[in-house]
């Protein structure tokens, strides 16, 4: 009943005059820039990161959280369209939207992903809704072992789960976490890895200007070198009547997909570091598994749209349940609105819940009005969206340029790193042309300030001794699955050598 | 590609020994009672990326990664040209906010991006040339009291003008 109340008057909180309004316009904006190709939410969230020093801390969170939405639901748009996704989350998307595009359908795909979007976040936000607390109880027995080991345990994620190369993911954690201990060294105040002498590195690197550089500089770049600046479009019949009979169609063909991907993206989702990527590929290929028509997919399956919709959105909503319960977050998004919090001077983690139990419900409450305005609003433009997409991309993409270098200078004030920007966005161009994966450094820059301390502090009250780690009742277990996770990839390596072996 | 890979591994490789060497001008061992130096955790980190570096080049000799069995170029003509136009056009644009002002910088890289890249006409590429920076000029010094740079003293008597505008 506790929940209940909380809940009621979290979702007053979101209706609140300036709360509704910047739901209507962050899942507006977040619906275009996540449409936009080689945009996605974590570029929405980093570039009007600075927009929310004008509003209270809830409204702030509430407002980018809509844009969070508003850009899973976005992603989809692109994908079907133009055959690329706007963002690394609507890839599995992608699959089926863009045959079922090409086939005159594109609108089918459209509202299926729509409609796939709205019952996963509702579902993940119910599951937010009951959740949440019990974690917080749980988290409320950390210390430093225990957040370290949790750090751990994030890095471990991207390095067990991902299917990137794993050397190269490992030297972008360690990239993205040494950057973090550029200025000063907290404990001792004394100037640390100053590169080059050069002083404009004594304020340190915030994560903004790694995250600016790698998604508004680095991946225009890719996308423009990758596509050679043509983008073709499928320009889809649209009536209101074909609308609803689309969605008649998309509810009978995709229901399926959605629940799976709406389950599975939760739990995906809240694990540290997956995110909505690995969740929404994970579900396709779980509905594909399942179906009894697993040849359909590939081919414009509406269950294949569906699947992958509905998990990113879900697991968008999961991702905020570690950040804020345990102040790690699940995602590269939640990794900047993990930064934006502590900028705005709260401090995720176990005591968020007691300490500012408003700000919370507040923000819970508007994933419910979020995702009703995103449906809404989403399937009232999805013909803009279209029109919007025929956009020369030699007018879309200098106008990302100047939102980044802007929106870069508002939130540093320092041109240092507005070059700092430039250089990291040419420099992730190289180094994806070589698959090194970027996430996990924009993830270790936010990491890092909590993970060094903590481990330092754990080493001090252990005199030194790294069985700290294992020894204590909740650091133990999380180590242990940390290093398996680590270890994973080397096991399947093992195995898959031995049944080469045997034939 | 393979030549690339390699290329690229081996610069930051030298780099991760620059980063463990500047770790160094602070202690990175144990300090009883204070707990580790201030240097030990970039100094492991960067040993980490150096190991990585390491695994990478030992992928790349046994070809196990894409890039290192791949005998295509790294880009061709037209992508070396298209990122040295865009990556170059951003490093110009950035290098004249300091002469310029923000917003004349970014009137400058639109008109270089729409009308000499995108060959979109005069009149489009002016108008968004135009309204986009003053729209800026309104929403950060106005709304958001954020001053952006100024450049040269020659960019005052056009701020003058904005200003009294706002206030």
């Amino acid at each position: 009943m506790e929940v209940f109340s909380f809940l009621v008057s979290g979702i007053f909180t979101a209706l609140e005059p300036i709360n509704l309004g910047l739901i209507l316009v962050g899942v507006t904006v977040g619906l275009f820039i996540g449409a936009m190709p080689g945009l996605g939410s974590v570029n929405g969230v980093a570039i009007l990161l600075p927009i929310t020093f004008l509003v209270p801390p809830a409204s702030a969170i509430i407002f980018l959280a809509a844009i969070y939405y508003g850009a899973m639901y976005g992603g989809a748009i692109s994908s079907v369209t133009l055959g690329i996704p706007g963002a690394s989350t609507a890839v599995a998307t992608t699959f089926d939207g863009r045959p079922l595009a090409l086939q005159g359908r594109a609108s089918l795909a459209l509202v299926t992903a729509a409609l796939a979007s709205f019952v996963g976040g509702t579902v993940a936000t119910i599951f937010f809704t009951l959740f949440a607390p019990l974690l917080a109880t749980v988290a409320l027995n950390f210390g430093p072992p225990e957040i370290f080991a949790l750090m751990l345990l994030a890095f471990a994620t991207f390095v067990g789960l991902g299917g990137d190369d794993i050397p190269k993911t490992i030297f972008s954690i360690c990239f993205g976490l040494v950057l973090a201990t550029v200025g000063f060294d907290t404990i001792s105040g004394e100037p640390r890895l100053v590169l080059f002498d050069i002083q404009g590195f004594l304020r340190g690197i915030g994560f903004i200007v790694l995250a600016i550089g790698v998604y508004g500089i680095g991946e225009m770049l890719w996308t423009i070198e990758q596509t050679r600046g043509e983008i073709t479009t499928t320009n889809p019949k649209m009536t209101a009547k074909g609308l609803a009979s689309d969605a008649k169609e998309a509810v009978r063909r995709g229901w399926k997909g959605t629940w799976i991907g709406s389950i599975l993206g939760f739990f995906v989702g809240v694990l540290p570091a997956a995110g909505a990527t690995p969740g929404s590929l994970m579900s396709y290929g779980v509905a594909k598994m399942v179906s009894r028509t697993p040849q359909e997919y590939g081919r414009g399956s509406p269950d294949g749209v569906a699947a992958p919709e509905a998990a990113n959105n879900s697991a968008s909503t999961g991702s905020m349940l570690p950040m804020l319960t345990l102040g790690i977050p699940g995602s590269p998004t939640t990794a900047i609105l993990l930064g934006g919090m502590v900028i705005w001077g709260l401090t995720p983690g176990p005591r968020l819940f007691l300490d500012e139990s408003e700000f919370v419900w507040g923000l819970i409450g508007s994933f419910y009005i979020s995702n009703l305005a995103a449906v809404l609003i989403n399937l009232a433009f999805i013909p803009l969206f279209v029109w919007m997409l025929r956009m020369p991309f030699t007018i879309l993409a200098p106008l990302i340029f100047v939102l980044s270098i802007v929106g870069g200078f508002a939130a540093t004030r320092s041109m240092h790193d507005l070059w700092l920007i430039v250089i990291f966005g040419l420099g992730a161009f190289f180094m994806r042309k070589f698959d090194y994966p970027l996430a996990p450094a924009v993830l270790a820059i936010v990491l890092g300030p909590i993970a060094e301390p903590t481990l330092r502090q754990s080493l001090l009250l252990s005199s030194g001794d790294p069985m700290i780690f294992f020894t204590r009742p909740i650091a133990g277990p999380i180590t242990v699955i940390a290093i398996i996770l680590i270890l994973l990839p080397a096991f399947k390596l093992l195995r898959r050598r031995r049944s080469v072996a045997s034939g | 590609m393979r030549q690339g890979e390699i290329s690229l591994a081996g610069l930051l490789a030298l780099f991760s020994l620059y980063l463990m060497w500047k770790s160094t001008e602070l202690p990175i061992g144990f300090i009883r009672g204070q707990g580790p130096g201030g240097g030990f955790w970039p100094f492991w980190l960067s040993v980490g990326m150096l190991l990585s570096c390491g695994a990478i080049a030992w992928n790349w000799w046994r070809g196990k990664s894409p890039a290192s069995v791949s005998d295509e170029p790294l880009m061709d003509a037209f992508g070396w040209r298209t990122v040295l136009h865009v990556g170059g056009g951003v490093v110009g644009f950035v290098a004249l906010i300091s002469i310029v002002s923000m917003y004349g910088a970014v009137a400058v890289f639109l008109v270089y991006y729409m009308r000499f890249l995108g060959r979109h006409s005069w009149l489009l590429t002016l108008t968004i040339a135009l309204l986009l920076p003053i729209g800026l000029f309104f929403f950060f010094e106005g709304a958001m009291q954020i001053s952006m740079p100024q450049g040269l003293p020659f960019t005052q008597p056009f701020f003058d003008v904005m200003y009294d505008i706002i206030y």
